[in-house]
C-alpha cells in the first residue's frame, strides 16, 4: 500500500472514531434539548455526567482529521476550505460555543438563570454542527474541480454545499449522532425510568437513521453519482450493505430486549461500518471529481516519517484512550463520589 | 475594509483570544501540580482545597482553549488557503506532533478534573504532571510551525513544485526553539503573575489569609522564576532575530539608519513617513550589544530595505517596548518580593506589595499579546518570511468582514462569560469551606468539587 493511500486510510479511522465518541457527546446535547417534563433535570444529569470527562479528548479526533488533511493532501484541503468557508465557519461557531456553553454550565457554582442560558446554548449548538459537519462531508462528494489557470478551486462558495444531497448528508450525521448517544445513555443511566426512555428514544433515533440514510441514497442520485456509483456496483458494496444492515437490526433488536451491552457494540459497529462505507465510497478522491488522493499527496518524505510519527503516537494513545475510558465508562466509581458535573 | 484587512484582523483576533486560554493551559498545571505535591507531602487539607478550586478555575479555560483552538486549526485554511497548500506538508511534523501531545493534554486532564475520586493519588499526582509535560510540549510544537514562517527552512522548490522535505529540519528551524523557549517562559511568568494578583487581591479584601498566602506564595514563586529566565530566552530569540530578521530588529527597535555601536531607544514613537523615531531616550552601544554580544556591531536600519518589504513600524516598535516594559516590571517586582521572602517578612502582611501585585497581574499577558504582535506584525508584508507575501495567501472568498464581525462577537460574549465565571467561583468558593475548616475539610470539598449542585448546598449552609 502506498504512503497516501495509508495516510488517506488514517484519516478515515479518526473520522470513525470521532463520528464513535465525540459524535455521541454532541447527540447527548440534542438529548438535553429535548428533554422534558419531570424528569428533564435527571436527564440532562445523567448527558452532563456522560460527557465531561471525555469530551475534550473525544474532539481530538477531529483536529487530527484537520491537521493530517492539510498534511497529506495540502492543495486538496485549500480547495475544501475556500469553497466550504460558509458551512465550515457555521461548524467552528458550533464548535466553540458547544464546549464553552457546556462547560460555562457545569462550572457555574451558583446555578441560575445564566447556567440554564449556558445550558440551552450547548443543547441547541450540539444540534447544529452535526448537520454543518454532515454538509461538509457530503459536499466534498462532488463539484470540485481546480480552474488551471490559477491553480485555485472553482467555486462560487456557494453551490458546492447548499444543495439536496450535501443537507441529507447533514441530517444523516445528526441522525446518527443522537442514535448513539441514545444507545451509550441506555447503558449508563443507572435509573430505570431513565433506561426505559433512552431505549426508546434509540429505537426512534435508530429508525430516523434508516431514513436520512434512505433520503441520502436518493439525494446522491442529482448530488453524488460517484458516491452512488461506488455505493452500487463495487465488489465491497454488497458485503458492506448486508454487514451494515446486520449491525442495524442487532442493534434495534438489543435495544428492544434490553441487551444494552449487545446494542452498544452493535450501534457503535453499524456507525463504524456507515462513515467507512462513505470512505470506501470516496476512494479514490479527497474531493470528487477535481482532487484524487495519489494526485494531490505530499512528497514521500513527507508522508513516511508522518506515518510513523502517527504509528508511534498512536501506540502510546491507545492504551491511553483505553484507561480513561475504563476510569469513566467502565470501573465504578469509588466511595464518596457524588454526581460530578 | 478590504478582504485582506478583514482576514489578518480575524486572524489576529483568534490568535489573541486563545492565546490567553492556552497560556493558562500550558502554566496553570504546574501550579496545582505543586499544591497537590504539596498537600501528598505535608497532609495540609488547604493545599487539597487549592489544588480543586484551581482546577476548576483551569478547567473552563482549558475548555475554552480547546475550542478556540480548533477554530485557529481551521482558520488556517479558511483565511490563508494558498499558504497551506504550500506549506502544510512542511510543517506537518510539529503540527501532526502537537496532535498527540494535545491528545494526551485532554485524556489526562479529564482524568486530573473527574478523577480525584476514581483513581489512586498516585496516579493522580502523576495525570497532572502529564497534563503539564504534554501541555508544554503541545505549545512548544505551534510555536515550531510559527517558527519557520520567521525562519523557513527543510524544503526545496522547483517551480512553485514541493520536490524534497526535511521535516526535522523545518520543524526545528532556527527560530523555533529560541521563540518556543521564550513563550514557554512567558507563559508560566504570565500565569504566576495572574494568579498572584488574585490572591493577593483576596488577602486584601481580608479573605481567609492561610489559604491564600499559601497560594500567593505558590503562584508568586512560579511567575517570579519565570519572570526571571524570560528576559534570558528573549535574548536569545532576539538575537536570532539580529541574524535572520534583521529588519524585524530594526522595526522593533524603530532603527531607521544602518548604525555601528547602536543605541537601544527606550520609548519613542516611530514616523514613518518622515522615517525617524521620535523622543526616544537612547542607551548608547546597548542595541549591538544585546543583539550580538558586540557593543560596535553594525546593526541594519529600516531605510537599507526596500519600502514594499518593511513592516509596520509603529506597531512592531511600540509592541516591543510594551513587552519589555510588563517584563521588567514583573522582574522588579519579583526581585523585590523575593527579598522580603529571604528576609522572612511574610508578603501577606505587606499591603502595599499586594496592592503592587494586584496592579501587575496582568502585565504578563500583556507582554505576551504584545510579544506575538512583534513577531507577527514584524513578519509583515511576508506569511512566509521571504517566500510568501501575505496578500498572495489569503482567500478568494469575499464579504470577509462578516466572520470577522461574527468572531468578534463571539469571542466578546465567550469572554465576558469567562470573567463572570471566574469572579463567581473566586467568592463563592470563599463562602463555603469557612464554616466546615479542620480535619473534614479535605474530604468535604473533595464531595462539593466536583459538583456545583453541591457547591451551592455548601453555600446555603453558610
Amino acid at each position: 500500500m502506498t504512503p497516501d493511500v495509508l495516510l488517506a486510510g488514517v484519516i478515515a479511522i479518526a473520522l470513525v472514531l470521532y463520528t464513535l465518541t465525540a459524535g455521541a457527546d454532541f447527540g447527548g446535547g440534542v438529548w438535553a434539548l429535548v428533554a422534558r417534563g419531570r424528569r428533564a433535570e435527571d436527564q440532562r444529569r445523567v448527558i452532563g455526567r456522560a460527557i465531561a470527562p471525555i469530551w475534550e479528548a473525544n474532539h481530538v479526533w477531529l483536529i487530527l482529521v484537520i491537521v493530517l488533511l492539510f498534511v497529506g493532501f495540502p492543495r486538496a484541503f485549500a480547495a475544501i476550505t475556500t469553497a466550504l468557508h460558509i458551512p465550515l465557519t457555521l461548524m467552528l461557531i458550533g464548535v466553540v460555543l458547544r464546549g464553552s456553553a457546556f462547560t460555562f454550565n457545569a462550572y457555574d457554582p451558583q446555578p441560575g438563570e445564566g447556567a440554564r442560558r449556558w445550558s440551552r446554548v450547548f443543547a441547541i449548538s450540539s444540534l447544529l454542527t452535526p448537520v454543518a459537519l454532515g454538509v461538509t462531508l457530503g459536499a466534498v462528494s462532488g463539484g470540485f474541480v481546480s480552474d488551471p489557470a490559477t491553480g485555485l478551486v472553482e467555486t462560487d462558495f456557494f453551490h458546492q454545499w447548499l444543495a439536496p444531497y450535501p443537507f441529507a448528508v447533514g441530517l444523516l450525521t445528526l441522525a446518527l449522532f443522537v442514535f448513539l448517544a441514545a444507545v451509550y445513555l441506555v447503558a449508563e443511566a443507572e435509573d430505570p425510568e431513565l433506561k426505559a426512555l433512552f431505549r426508546r428514544r434509540g429505537l426512534v433515533s435508530g429508525g430516523l437513521c434508516g431514513v436520512t440514510a434512505l433520503l441520502a441514497y436518493v439525494a446522491a442520485e442529482d448530488g453524488a453519482p460517484q458516491i452512488l456509483e461506488g455505493l452500487r456496483a463495487s465488489s465491497w458494496a454488497l458485503p458492506l450493505h448486508l454487514t451494515t444492515g446486520l449491525a442495524a437490526v442487532v442493534a434495534l433488536g438489543a435495544l428492544a430486549t434490553a441487551r444494552d451491552r449487545l446494542a452498544k457494540l452493535a450501534a457503535m459497529a453499524q456507525g463504524a461500518l456507515i462513515v467507512a462505507g462513505w470512505c470506501f465510497a470516496q476512494y479514490p478522491y479527497i474531493a470528487v471529481p477535481g482532487y484524487t488522493i495519489a494526485g494531490e499527496a505530499a512528497p514521500t518524505d513527507v508522508l513516511w516519517p508522518v506515518l510513523i510519527a502517527l504509528a508511534l503516537g498512536a501506540a502510546l494513545l491507545v492504551p491511553t484512550l483505553v484507561y480513561l475510558f475504563v476510569i469513566f465508562k467502565v470501573r465504578p466509581a469509588l466511595e464518596g463520589e457524588d454526581d460530578g458535573h | 475594509m478590504t478582504d485582506l484587512f478583514a482576514a489578518r484582523a480575524q486572524m489576529a483576533f483568534s490568535l489573541g483570544f486563545h492565546i490567553i486560554f492556552a497560556v493558562v493551559g500550558v502554566a496553570m498545571p504546574l501550579l496545582m501540580v505543586i499544591a497537590e505535591y504539596l498537600y501528598r507531602r505535608s497532609g495540609d487539607g488547604e493545599y487539597l482545597e487549592l489544588a480543586k478550586r484551581w482546577s476548576k478555575g483551569a478547567a473552563i479555560m482549558f475548555a475554552v482553549g480547546a475550542v478556540s483552538g480548533t477554530v485557529l486549526s481551521f482558520e488556517l485554511g479558511l483565511l490563508w488557503p494558498t499558504f497551506m497548500a504550500y506549506a502544510g506538508p512542511i510543517i506537518g511534523m510539529p503540527f501532526s506532533l502537537e496532535g498527540f501531545a494535545f491528545f494526551f493534554e485532554a485524556i489526562f486532564l479529564g482524568i486530573y478534573l473527574y478523577g480525584w475520586e476514581r483513581v489512586g493519588p498516585r496516579a493522580h499526582l502523576a495525570s497532572g504532571i502529564i497534563v503539564l509535560i504534554s501541555g508544554s510540549a503541545s505549545a512548544l510544537f505551534v510555536v515550531c510551525a510559527n517558527g519557520w514562517m520567521n525562519t523557513p527552512a527543510g524544503y526545496s522548490m522547483v517551480e512553485g513544485e514541493l520536490v524534497s522535505v526535511d521535516l526535522w529540519a523545518a520543524m526545528w528551524n532556527p527560530a523555533a526553539l529560541v521563540e518556543g523557549l521564550h513563550m514557554l517562559t512567558a507563559s508560566f511568568a504570565a500565569v504566576g503573575f495572574a494568579v498572584a494578583g488574585i490572591h493577593a487581591a483576596m488577602l486584601l479584601r481580608g479573605a481567609r489569609r492561610s489559604f491564600h498566602s499559601r497560594a500567593l506564595a505558590i503562584a508568586l514563586s512560579v511567575g517570579g522564576v519565570f519572570a526571571f529566565l524570560s528576559p534570558l530566552t528573549g535574548d536569545l530569540a532576539a538575537q536570532q532575530v539580529a541574524e535572520l530578521q534583521p529588519l524585524k530588529l530594526a522595526a522593533m527597535e524603530g532603527l531607521w539608519e544602518d548604525e555601528a555601536g547602536a543605541p537601544l531607544l527606550i520609548g519613542g514613537l516611530p514616523d514613518e513617513e518622515a522615517e525617524v523615531t521620535r523622543y526616544g531616550i537612547e542607551i548608547p552601544y546597548a542595541l549591538s550589544l544585546l543583539a550580538t554580544h558586540n557593543p560596535h556591531a553594525e546593526i541594519q536600519g529600516i531605510k537599507s530595505f526596500p519600502a514594499d518589504e518593511r513592516p509596520p513600524v509603529a506597531v512592531t516598535h511600540i509592541a516591543f517596548q510594551i513587552m519589555v516594559g510588563c517584563g521588567t516590571v514583573m522582574m522588579l517586582l519579583a526581585g523585590f518580593a523575593g527579598i522580603q521572602a529571604l528576609r522572612r517578612r511574610p508578603i501577606a502582611a505587606q499591603p502595599r506589595l499586594l496592592r503592587a501585585l494586584v496592579l501587575a497581574s496582568p502585565l504578563g499577558v500583556v507582554a505576551i499579546e504584545a510579544g506575538w504582535t512583534v513577531t507577527e506584525v514584524g513578519r509583515q508584508p511576508w506569511i512566509i518570511y521571504g517566500v510568501m507575501r501575505t496578500a498572495e495567501a489569503v482567500t478568494p472568498m469575499p464579504g470577509l468582514v462578516v466572520p470577522f464581525a461574527g468572531f468578534m462577537l463571539l469571542y466578546g460574549v465567550l469572554g465576558v462569560a469567562v470573567v463572570v465565571l471566574l469572579r463567581r467561583q473566586v467568592f463563592a468558593a470563599e463562602l463555603g469551606p469557612l464554616v466546615q475548616r479542620g480535619a473534614e475539610l479535605g474530604a468535604e470539598v473533595g464531595a462539593s468539587v466536583s459538583s456545583s449542585a453541591a457547591g451551592s448546598e455548601v453555600d446555603h449552609d453558610a
